[in-house]
C-alpha cells in the first residue's frame, strides 16, 4: 500500500516538474519573443496558472485526503468561495511579507504582487487542494509530528523548498554582475520554482528512503 | 556576587581584540615613505651643454618664463562650475557662474586655457594640499588626519620658492599653517574647520588680496577660498547659495586680473570636487574631476585650445610651476609637466626642443627620485623599476644622439620634427608609466603582521566561545582561569619592555601589547586543556551519561544552526564588494529572516499551538495559543519596523540610481515652510513619545514613585531635556536671513541649548552613578494586614498605579520573620519597583544616552532614533515570548539567536541612522553642536564625530544586559493575571511570583557567570564579524575595491567594535553598580531600627 502509494506520490511530483519544464518553452510557439527572463511577467502568469490547474486537477484525481463525509453542493460551493478567498488572503499576506523583507513598496508593485501570486501557487494552492480551508489543519500539518500521510509529508516539504528557495533567490540581487536574472523578481521567483521542483522530486525519494521511521498516527 | 574578576575578565578579552585590531592595522594601512632628500639648483640633472648655455642667471634647471604666480584655490571646485556652456539657457545654481573664465579663454585664446584637473584619491582637502605641492601622492592612512594636520617633510614646491630666496604670500585655509610652518613671507590664517561657515574664509581673503597683489612684495601668492566647499557641505552643490557664492568668486578673479602684471601666471584650481550632495573624501568622479584655469597676461600657449577640455592629473601642476618660475622640481615629484606651457620661441621647431628638454628634466627628476626610493623601500616592484629604467635609458640615449646630429645639422625640418616628436612621446610614456607604478603600487603591507592580528582575532574569538560555554558550568572557572594568564602578560610585556629598554630602541606599545595579548591567550588556553581531562572523566565515569549528552550536544548543535547560519552568512557577505555595499539592506534583511525562523522553529517544534488535548488530536486539528498570538503580532511589529527603517538610509555613490534618505538632511535646507514646520513637530512628538513611553513603562514597573533624586530627575529633568532639543531644533532650523537683528542672540542660542542638553544629561547619568535605585519602599509595619499588596487586576485609577508591582524580597523577609516572631508585631516593607530595578537603571540610562546621541544627528532623524527603541522594545519582548513558549529551563543563560538579533539591529540601526561605513558619509556637523566656532582641542570634536557614527552601536551595547534581564522583568504580570485570586493561601508561592529580577539576586555567583557569559556572547558574535572583515580586507588587499569598500568597511569595523565594547564594559559595570546600591539598600532596611 505504502509503496504504492509512493509511486504514485513520485508521479504526481513528476508531472508537476514536467508542467513546469513546459511552461519555459511552449509558450515560445505561440507567443512572439517569449523567454523566461525577458517577458518574465507573461511566464509568472502562465506559470502559475498552469500549476494550479494541474493540481487542481491532479488532486480531484488522486483523493489524497478525502474528506471524511460526503456533502451537499451549496457545500461544496461555500468550500470553493472559502478556498478562493484563501488563495486570494494569501497572495495578499505574501506581498506584504516580500515588500516587509525589502521589496520596493510602489516601483514594479506588479511584478511584486505576481511573484506572490506565484509563491502563494506553490505553498497556499497545495495546502487548498490537500487539506482544503482548514487553518487548523495547515496549522498541523506544518509541525514536527503534524503529518498524517506520505502527501503531508510531500507537501511540507515541497512548501519549505519553494520558500527557501525564494528567500535564497534574493541573495544575488546585490551583486553587481549586471545580468538580466538579477533584476527583481526574476531572481527570487527562479529560487523559488527551482526550490519548488527540488521539492517535488527530493519528497518521494526522502518519504522512500524514511518509509521504516514514517509512521503516521490513525486519524 | 563577584563584579570585578566579571569586568576585569571582559576587558582582558575587549584588550586581545583590541591588540589584534592594532597590530592587523600597522601591517594592513599604507605607508609611503617620504624621503628627507630635496632638489637643489646645483643638481647635475640640467640639460645637456647645448641648451645650457642659454641658461639665463637667476634660474635653475630651466630658464624661468614667469616672476611671479598666483595660485588662487577655490576649494571643491568641480569642473562643471568653471565649464561655461553658452547654449545653457536654465542653469542649474552650480552652472554658467563663473563666466570671467570663459570670456578670458574666449577672447584670448593663447593667454587663457581651461583644464579638466584629475584629483588622486584620497580627496580630502589636506591630502590634496600635500598632493599639490609635493607632487606625490599622499596614502590612505593620512585621510585620519585630518583632524590634526602634520608639516610636510617632503621636499615641496615651497620649501623650493623659500630656498631660492622668494616670497610666498598666502592667505585663506589654516590648514596650510600645520602644512608648512615657518615657510610664508606673509600669511592671513583663518579657520577652516567650522563647515557651516559660508563667509568667514573668503571675505578675510578678500579683504587682503588686492592690496597684497597691488603690493608687489610676493613671488608666489596663495589665497585659499572655503565658501564653496563649505556651501557644499551645508546646503549641497544646487542650491542657491552655491550660485551667490561662485559668483562671488566670478567678481573676485575678474578685479583680480585688473590687478596683475604682465610678468604674472595666474592659476585657478579646485583641490577636488564634489558629489551631489556636496562631500567629498572617496574618488568618485565627480569628487575626483576638479577644474584648473591658467592665464596670464603675455600669450602662453603656442596653439589654440582644443576642442574640448583636456583632462590632467592634479600632480602635473608641480613641475610645470616649479619649471616656468625656475626652480627645481620637488624631489618627490611624480607628475609630467604640463609641456604646452612651453611654447618656445614661437616657431613649431623651438617649441619642440624646448619642450624636450623640460621633459628631460622631469623625466631624469623622476628617474632620480625612483632610484633613491628604491634604495629606501623595497614596495616598487624590482621587474617594473627595471622596465621603467630601460625605457628611460633608452630616450636619453635617443635625446643625445639627436643633439649630436642636430649640432652637425645632419636633420632636415620634416624629419627632424617626427623625430623630436617621437622622443617627446617616448618621455612622456616614461613619465607616465612612472606615475601608474607608483599609483598602484604605494599599498605597502606587512604580511606577517597581517596574518599574526587576524590569529590573534580569532584566537580571541575562540577564547571567547570557549569561555562563554564553560562560565555558567562553574562558577570560579574565570577567576583561575584570568589570573595565570594576565600573570604571564604582564611577565612578558615588563620583559620586553626591559629589553627595549636595555637595547637601546625605542619602545614599540604595539608590539609589546600584542606580545603579552599573544602570550596570557597561550596560558589561558594552557589552563583551560589542563581542565578538560578532569571534565572528560566525569563524563567517562558515567557511560550513559556520556551517550545522552552526545545526542543532546548534537541536538543542542542543530538548534544552533538557524542562528549561526545567519551568522555565517553575515560574515560571509563581508567577502564580497557587492554585499558589502549592500549591508545597509542585507543586516535587516538577515535579521528579518532570523525572527522568522525563530518562530518557525517555535511553530515546527509545536510550542506555538495548545497542547493536544483528546478532542484534537482526534480531529487532527492544533490552534495556537493566546501567548502565540502575542508573539506574531510583536514580529509583525518587529518586520515593520525593520522595513521602516530602510527609509533613512544614507546612499553609496557605488549604486547610482540611489536617492539618499531625505530625513538625513537638516531641516535648515528645507526650502518649503509648511514641510519645514512638519517635520518639526513631527520630530518633536517622536521625542514626547519617546520620554512619555520611557516613563510609562517605568511607572508600570513602580519605578517613578520614590522620591530620590534620579526618580525625580526622570521626571522633571526628561521633559526639561525635550525642551531644550526642541528649541535648539527651533533655533538651528529657523532661516538665517529672516532673523536679522536677532542675529547674535540665535548665535548663542545655537551654543547654550546643546550645552544645556549635554548639561542635563550629564547631571542624569551623575545621578544615575551615585544612586541608581528607583525603588520606593512603603511601610507596612503598623498595618495588620497581609503581606502581599492588594494587587487584583488592572490597575484603573492612579491609585493603584502606585501599588503596580511591589517586591517583597523574600530572605529580608525571611529574616525579618524570624525577628518578628521574637518581637512580636507584625510588619512588612512593601518596595514598589524592586523587581526591575535593574532594567529601570538601564532603560534611563538609554533614553539619557539616546538624548545625547540624537542631538548630534539632523532633526528628523529622531524619527529613526524612535524606531530604534520601539525595535529593540519589541526584540526583548520577542525573545522573552520566544523563551516562556519553548519553556526554556535555563534563565540565566541568553540564547546565541537573541544576541545576534540584537548585534543585526545594531549594524542596522548604523545604516538607519544615516550612515555608511565610508569617509564622505561622516557626519562632521555633528562636531558643531555646541560649538559656535573652531575647536582648541581635537579630542572633543573627534568623540562628538564618533559618538554620532557609532550611536546605534553604543546605545545597543549598553542596552545589552537588557536581553539577561527583561525574562525576569516580564515574567511577573503574565504569571499574576493567570492566577490572581490564590494569594490568600499560597502567600509563599506568590512572593516567588512577584521576584523577578530578585531572582538574579538570590543566586549572586550565577547573576555574575551570567553577565559574563553575555559578554562574552557578544563579543564573540562582534569579534566573528570582525574577523570576517579582517580576513577581507587582508585576502583581498589587491582587489580593485579595496581602498574604496573593504579597508574603509574594517576601519569602520574595528572602531564599532572598540567603542561596543567599551559601551558593553560600561553597560555591565552599570548593572553592577544598581547591584551594589541594591545591597546597602538591604542592608540598610535590616539595620533600620524599627525591626
Ligand atoms: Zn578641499
Ligand atoms: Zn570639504
Amino acid at each position: 500500500m505504502k509503496e504504492a502509494e509512493i509511486k504514485r506520490l513520485l508521479a504526481a511530483n513528476l508531472l508537476c516538474v514536467f508542467s513546469i519544464i513546459l511552461t519555459t518553452t511552449v509558450p515560445a510557439f505561440f507567443l512572439d519573443s517569449f523567454s523566461v527572463l525577458g517577458t518574465h511577467l507573461t511566464w509568472l502568469c502562465i506559470c502559475s496558472v498552469s500549476i494550479s490547474a494541474l493540481n487542481i486537477v491532479l488532486c480531484l484525481v488522486l483523493r489524497p485526503n478525502p474528506s471524511p463525509k460526503r456533502s451537499s453542493f451549496a457545500h461544496k460551493i461555500s468550500r470553493f468561495l472559502k478556498c478562493c478567498i484563501y488563495f486570494f488572503m494569501s497572495c495578499i499576506l505574501f506581498h506584504v511579507i516580500v515588500v516587509l523583507y525589502g521589496a520596493p513598496l510602489i516601483e514594479s508593485v506588479t511584478e511584486t504582487f505576481l511573484f506572490a501570486v506565484l509563491l502563494s501557487t506553490f505553498t497556499t494552492l497545495q495546502c487548498l487542494c490537500m487539506l482544503g480551508p482548514n487553518i487548523q489543519a495547515w496549522i498541523r500539518v506544518f509541525s514536527k509530528n503534524g503529518a498524517m500521510s506520505i502527501w503531508d509529508n510531500s507537501l511540507q516539504i515541497t512548501t519549505m523548498c519553494s520558500i527557501l528557495g525564494a528567500w535564497f533567490g534574493a541573495f544575488p540581487i546585490p551583486l553587481d554582475w549586471d545580468r538580466p536574472w538579477q533584476v527583481w523578481p526574476i531572481s527570487c521567483s527562479l529560487g523559488a520554482t527551482f526550490g519548488y521542483m527540488a521539492g517535488l522530486i527530493i519528497a518521494p525519494l526522502w518519504i522512500h528512503w524514511n518509509r521504516k521511521q514514517l509512521t503516521y498516527k490513525s486519524r | 556576587m563577584q563584579r570585578w574578576p566579571v569586568l576585569l575578565f571582559l576587558a582582558w578579552v575587549c584588550f586581545l581584540f583590541v591588540a589584534g585590531i592594532g597590530l592587523f592595522m600597522s601591517g594592513f594601512l599604507l605607508t609611503r615613505i617620504e624621503l628627507a632628500h630635496s632638489s637643489s639648483c646645483s643638481d647635475p640633472l640640467t640639460p645637456p651643454p647645448w641648451d645650457r648655455q642659454s641658461l639665463p642667471p637667476g634660474s635653475c634647471w630651466m630658464p624661468q618664463r614667469f616672476s611671479k604666480a598666483v595660485l588662487v584655490i577655490i576649494d571643491a571646485l568641480r569642473f562643471e562650475f568653471a565649464w561655461f556652456n553658452p547654449a545653457n539657457v536654465s542653469p542649474l545654481p552650480y552652472e554658467n557662474k563663473l563666466s570671467f573664465l570663459h570670456h578670458l579663454a574666449t577672447s584670448q585664446p593663447r593667454h587663457a586655457r581651461l583644464y579638466r584637473f584629475r584629483a588622486d584619491p584620497p580627496t580630502a582637502t589636506m591630502q590634496r594640499i600635500k598632493g599639490l605641492t609635493t607632487g606625490s601622492l599622499p596614502t590612505f592612512i593620512d585621510v585620519g588626519s585630518n583632524f590634526a594636520t602634520y608639516a610636510i617633510q617632503e621636499d615641496n614646491l615651497l620649501a623650493q620658492l623659500v630656498q631660492n630666496g622668494r616670497k610666498v604670500v598666502f592667505m585663506g585655509d589654516d590648514t596650510w599653517e600645520g602644512l608648512f610652518p615657518k615657510k610664508f613671507f606673509r600669511s592671513y590664517f583663518f579657520p577652516s574647520f567650522n563647515v557651516k561657515d559660508l563667509h568667514t574664509v573668503d571675505d578675510g581673503i578678500l579683504q587682503h588680496l588686492y592690496p597684497t597683489v597691488d603690493g608687489g612684495e610676493w613671488d608666489l601668492l596663495i589665497a585659499h577660498f572655503l565658501g564653496v566647499d563649505h556651501c557644499g557641505h551645508k546646503h549641497g552643490p544646487d542650491h542657491p547659495e552655491m550660485a551667490k557664492k561662485l559668483t562671488q568668486m566670478n567678481e573676485m578673479l575678474r578685479s583680480l586680473v585688473d590687478h596683475l602684471g604682465n610678468d604674472t601666471l595666474l592659476l585657478v584650481a579646485g583641490d577636488h570636487g564634489m558629489t551631489e550632495t556636496g562631500d567629498h573624501g572617496g574618488d568618485s568622479e565627480k569628487e575626483v574631476n576638479a577644474a584648473l584655469f591658467v592665464y596670464s597676461k603675455t600669450p602662453l600657449f603656442g596653439t589654440g585650445p582644443p576642442e574640448e577640455p583636456e583632462a590632467i592629473p592634479q600632480v602635473n601642476l608641480v613641475p610645470t610651476v616649479a619649471l616656468l618660475l625656475g626652480v627645481p622640481i620637488p624631489y618627490s615629484n611624480i607628475g609630467e609637466v604640463m609641456a604646452e606651457l612651453f611654447p618656445g620661441d614661437g616657431d613649431a621647431l623651438s617649441a619642440a626642443l624646448q619642450q624636450l628638454s623640460v621633459y628631460h628634466v622631469n623625466a631624469k627628476q623622476v628617474d632620480r627620485f625612483l632610484h633613491s626610493y628604491s634604495l629606501v623601500a623595497q614596495d616598487l616592484p624590482a621587474e617594473q623599476l627595471q622596465h621603467l629604467q630601460e625605457i628611460f635609458a633608452a630616450a636619453v640615449e635617443e635625446h643625445v644622439q639627436l643633439l649630436a646630429q642636430m649640432q652637425e645639422a645632419v636633420l632636415v625640418f620634416p624629419e627632424l620634427e617626427s623625430r623630436l616628436g617621437n622622443l617627446i612621446s617616448r618621455f612622456q610614456l616614461y613619465l607616465r608609466e612612472a606615475r601608474a607604478v607608483c599609483t598602484q603600487t604605494w599599498a605597502r603591507f606587512h604580511p606577517l603582521r597581517m596574518v599574526a592580528g587576524c590569529t590573534l582575532i580569532a584566537a580571541s574569538c575562540l577564547l571567547c566561545y570557549v569561555t562563554s560555554e564553560l562560565a555558567t558550568a562553574s562558577d570560579s572557572f574565570y577567576r583561575s582561569c584570568l589570573l595565570y594568564p594576565l600573570l604571564w602578560g604582564l611577565v612578558v610585556a615588563v620583559l620586553l619592555g626591559l629589553a627595549c629598554t636595555f637595547i637601546q630602541e625605542g619602545l614599540d606599545l604595539l608590539l609589546v601589547s600584542s606580545w603579552a595579548a599573544a602570550v596570557s591567550q597561550v596560558a589561558f588556553f594552557w589552563r583551560w586543556w589542563g581542565r578538560q581531562p578532569k571534565r572528560a572523566r566525569v563524563a567517562s565515569s558515567q557511560p550513559p551519561l556520556a551517550a545522552i549528552g552526545l545526542r543532546q550536544w548534537l541536538r543542542a548543535w542543530l538548534g544552533l544552526a538557524f542562528p549561526v547560519g545567519i551568522l555565517l552568512f553575515r560574515c560571509g557577505a563581508m567577502f564580497s564588494d557587492s554585499f558589502v555595499v549592500a549591508e545597509a539592506r542585507v543586516a535587516p534583511f538577515l535579521l528579518a529572516s532570523l525572527v522568522v525562523l525563530l518562530v518557525g522553529k517555535l511553530h515546527w517544534d509545536g510550542r506555538l499551538t495548545v497542547p493536544e488535548g483528546p478532542k484534537q488530536q482526534l480531529l487532527g486539528f492544533s490552534s495556537y495559543r493566546k501567548e502565540s498570538w502575542y508573539l506574531l503580532y510583536l514580529v509583525a511589529v518587529l518586520l515593520v519596523c525593520v522595513r521602516l527603517s530602510i527609509f533613512f538610509h544614507q546612499c553609496r555613490e557605488e549604486i547610482p540610481q540611489c536617492r539618499p534618505s531625505l530625513f538625513i538632511a537638516p531641516l535648515a535646507s528645507l526650502r518649503n515652510t509648511r514641510a519645514k514646520n512638519l517635520f518639526y513637530l513631527l520630530c518633536v512628538a517622536s521625542l514626547v513619545g519617546l520620554v512619555f513611553v520611557v516613563r510609562c513603562w517605568l511607572r508600570h514597573y513602580g519605578n517613578l514613585n520614590s522620591s530620590d533624586p534620579l526618580v525625580l530627575f526622570v521626571r522633571w529633568g526628561f521633559p526639561l531635556v525635550v525642551i531644550c532639543i526642541a528649541c535648539y531644533w527651533a533655533v538651528a532650523s529657523s532661516a538665517e536671513d529672516s532673523l536679522g537683528k536677532l542675529q547674535e542672540l540665535v548665535q548663542v542660542a545655537l551654543v547654550a541649548f546643546p550645552w544645556a542638553v549635554y548639561g542635563l544629561v550629564s547631571v542624569g547619568l551623575l545621578l544615575l552613578l551615585c544612586n541608581p535605585m528607583t525603588v520606593f519602599a512603603k511601610d507596612t509595619r503598623e498595618s495588620a494586614g497581609p503581606i502581599v499588596t492588594p494587587y487584583l487586576g488592572v490597575p484603573s485609577s492612579e491609585v493603584d498605579f502606585l501599588h503596580v508591582i511591589p517586591q517583597i524580597y523574600r530572605r529580608m523577609q525571611e529574616s525579618l520573620k524570624s525577628r518578628l516572631e521574637r518581637g512580636s508585631c507584625k510588619a512588612t516593607v512593601a518596595a514598589y519597583g524592586l523587581g526591575s530595578v535593574y532594567s529601570a537603571a538601564l532603560v534611563i540610562a538609554l533614553t539619557l544616552l539616546g538624548f545625547l546621541l540624537l542631538l548630534l544627528h539632523s532633526e528628523r532623524l529622531s524619527l529613526a532614533f524612535l524606531l530604534l527603541f520601539l525595535e529593540a522594545f519589541v526584540l526583548l519582548h520577542i525573545h522573552t515570548r520566544a523563551r516562556s513558549l519553548a519553556g526554556d529551563a535555563e534563565p540565566f543563560s541568553v540564547p546565541w539567536h537573541a544576541v545576534i538579533s540584537w548585534l543585526l539591529a545594531a549594524s542596522q540601526f548604523f545604516y538607519s541612522t544615516g550612515h555608511q561605513p565610508i569617509f564622505p558619509a561622516i557626519h562632521w556637523n555633528a562636531a558643531f553642536v555646541g560649538f559656535h566656532l573652531d575647536h582648541s582641542t581635537n579630542l572633543l570634536p573627534a568623540v562628538l564625530v564618533g559618538a554620532n557614527t557609532f550611536a546605534s552601536h553604543i546605545l545597543f551595547a549598553v542596552g545589552c544586559p537588557l536581553l539577561l534581564l527583561w525574562p525576569f522583568v516580564c515574567e511577573s504580570p503574565s504569571l499574576q493575571r493567570r492566577k490572581p485570586k490564590k494569594e490568600a493561601q499560597e502567600e509563599l508561592q506568590e512572593e516567588e511570583e512577584h521576584m523577578m529580577e530578585m531572582r538574579l539576586r538570590e543566586s549572586p555567583e550565577r547573576f555574575s557567570a551570567a553577565l559574563l557569559q553575555l559578554g562574552l556572547k557578544y563579543l564573540f558574535i562582534l569579534g566573528m564579524q570582525l574577523l570576517a572583515c579582517v580576513c577581507a580586507a587582508m585576502i583581498l588587499r589587491r582587489h580593485l575595491m579595496v581602498w574604496k569598500v573593504f579597508a574603509p568597511k574594517f576601519l569602520f569595523e574595528a572602531l564599532g567594535f572598540v567603542v561596543s565594547s567599551i559601551c558593553l564594559l560600561l553597560g555591565i559595570s552599570l548593572v553592577m553598580r544598581v547591584d551594589c546600591a541594591v545591597s546597602t539598600w538591604f542592608s540598610q532596611l535590616r539595620l533600620s531600627p524599627c525591626l
